[in-house]
């Protein structure tokens, strides 16, 4: 006797596509309905500055979109690494099955992967640049 | 019919789970403030209400009652939909888990999980980690600085771990078999000797620190570091649109908190004389007590050392893990 059968429903994915509707259109309505009443009951100042931005300094500028080039580096890792976690899932969940062929089949993948990993981290990518 | 009501029966459920999971995480936070300050020798919060419990009550109110700013140079739809991006995924990732036992309501076998697919875990970690976006969109729209390193590193910080996570949790599925998050749990039935962390304690570790950076907890918060960075990606926002963001981190939190208990920790099943759905309780009470604990008593990192910590320790451990089980099950 386990202690939660599987439902015989036909649409196992509608729960979850209702509840994404569902809770995007609460979570938006939120934000509309704490405007409207804001609008109503917050002091409203208009000082000149308010709506600047929060900076140190009163002058508002447009500020460039830049940021470090480590950030690419590691989103590129992560696509590799990311792609393998995904293809070894179907892989882990039938290993049982496939038994030793799988597992080597497996184990040459990882190896190749792993030399893109090391060459990786030996030419510095794994490194954070340093401000010397 | 059968269909019909059961349509009616998931409508229900996901409408009672939206709002029991978003008044669990407001009180998280009133919870996480007074274990912090007795943590600290204070008393927190406790002057509104009986022990201060009406904080949240008045928090709600401050929320909604302040003035709706959208500040200069931001790019006004995208500044909008990031918090609602952030707070729906999260709750989104609720629906594929499953709580307690099955239960009877006049007559009627009710399921205690929104949508029983068959790759359930796969589906929470996916929409897990859709609410990314959050952080990046408001920290790409807000045209502040603080707000994109922030949203930056929270990019970089959840795309790292999320390898992390999800190379840990082969290790159980290839011992399970299964993605569904049902029979996982049914594959721990049998009391304490039979919970998976017996068999998996290096990935269950991995998927703990693992979890503990994906919903930015400390000792990996550097995202909204006030030293560093004011207050991240969130520098900008005030109001509900500020509360929808940290709304949506509480439910992961406790999306996170179940995942652990489901998978090692032997989920909903009876644990001695306790029931199933008490047990459950328990754990991710523990779970979320755990998390609160880890940031009253450690430091935070810089990000450097979290991403040598990420690449160099526990992606090689995680791959490691997989190859010992699959040499072991073999």
């Amino acid at each position: 006797m386990t202690p939660l059968s599987h439902m015989d429903f036909s649409h196992p994915y509608f729960g979850a596509f209702f509840l994404l509707v569902f809770a995007t259109v609460v979570f938006y309505a939120i934000t509309v309905l704490a405007r409207v009443v804001s609008r109503r009951m917050a002091r409203l100042d208009n000082e000149k500055l308010k709506l600047s931005l929060y900076e140190c300094g009163p002058e508002v500028t447009k500020q460039p979109d830049k940021i470090s080039s480590q950030f690419y580096l590691f989103a590129l890792l992560f696509i590799l690494f990311d792609v393998e976690a995904i293809f070894m899932f179907p892989w882990a969940v039938d290993f049982k099955i496939l038994g030793w062929f799988g597992f080597i089949e497996m184990i040459l993948f990882i190896v190749l992967l792993t030399i893109g990993f090391v060459y990786a981290w030996k030419k510095g990518a794994l490194e954070w640049h340093s401000i010397k | 019919m059968i269909e019909t009501a059961l349509i009616i029966e998931t409508v229900v459920k996901a409408v009672v789970v939206l709002s029991v999971v978003a008044a669990m995480g407001a009180f998280a936070t009133f919870i996480e403030r007074k274990v912090l300050a007795f943590m600290q020798r204070r008393l927190g919060p406790m002057h509104v209400g009986p022990y201060g419990l009406l904080q949240l009550a008045a928090d709600g109110i401050k929320l909604f009652t302040k003035e709706d700013i959208i500040p200069q140079n931001t790019i006004k739809p995208i500044f909008i939909i990031a918090p609602v991006v952030a707070a729906a995924s999260a709750f989104v990732a609720v629906a594929a888990v499953p709580y307690f036992p099955e239960f009877t309501v006049f007559g009627y076998t009710v399921h205690p999980i929104i949508s029983d697919i068959n790759v359930g875990l796969l589906f929470v970690m996916g929409a897990a980690s859709v609410g990314m976006y959050g952080p990046l969109l408001a920290g790409l729209s807000s045209a502040n600085k603080w707000s994109l390193i922030g949203g930056a590193r929270a990019v970089i910080q959840l795309l790292s771990f999320e390898v992390v996570s999800g190379l840990s949790i082969l290790g159980p599925v290839m011992m399970m078999g299964t993605l569904s998050l049902i029979d996982m749990n049914d594959y721990q039935i049998g009391g304490v000797s039979h919970w998976l962390i017996w068999k998996q304690p290096l990935a269950f570790v991995l998927f703990a620190i693992a979890g503990f950076a994906e919903t930015n907890r400390t000792p990996f918060d550097l995202i909204e570091f006030e030293a560093e960075v004011v207050s991240g990606y969130a520098t900008e926002y005030s109001g509900m649109r500020w509360g929808l963001f940290f709304i949506g981190e509480y439910a992961n939190m406790i999306t996170i908190s179940v995942l652990v208990s489901i998978i090692f920790l032997g989920g909903y099943n009876d644990l001695w004389f306790i029931p199933g759905a008490l047990a459950m309780l328990l754990k991710v009470s523990l779970w979320i007590f755990l998390f609160l604990w880890v940031r009253a008593a450690w430091p935070h990192i810089r990000p450097d050392q979290l991403m040598w910590f990420c690449w160099k320790v526990l992606m090689p451990l995680s791959l490691i893990n997989v190859l010992i089980t699959g040499i072991v099950l073999v």
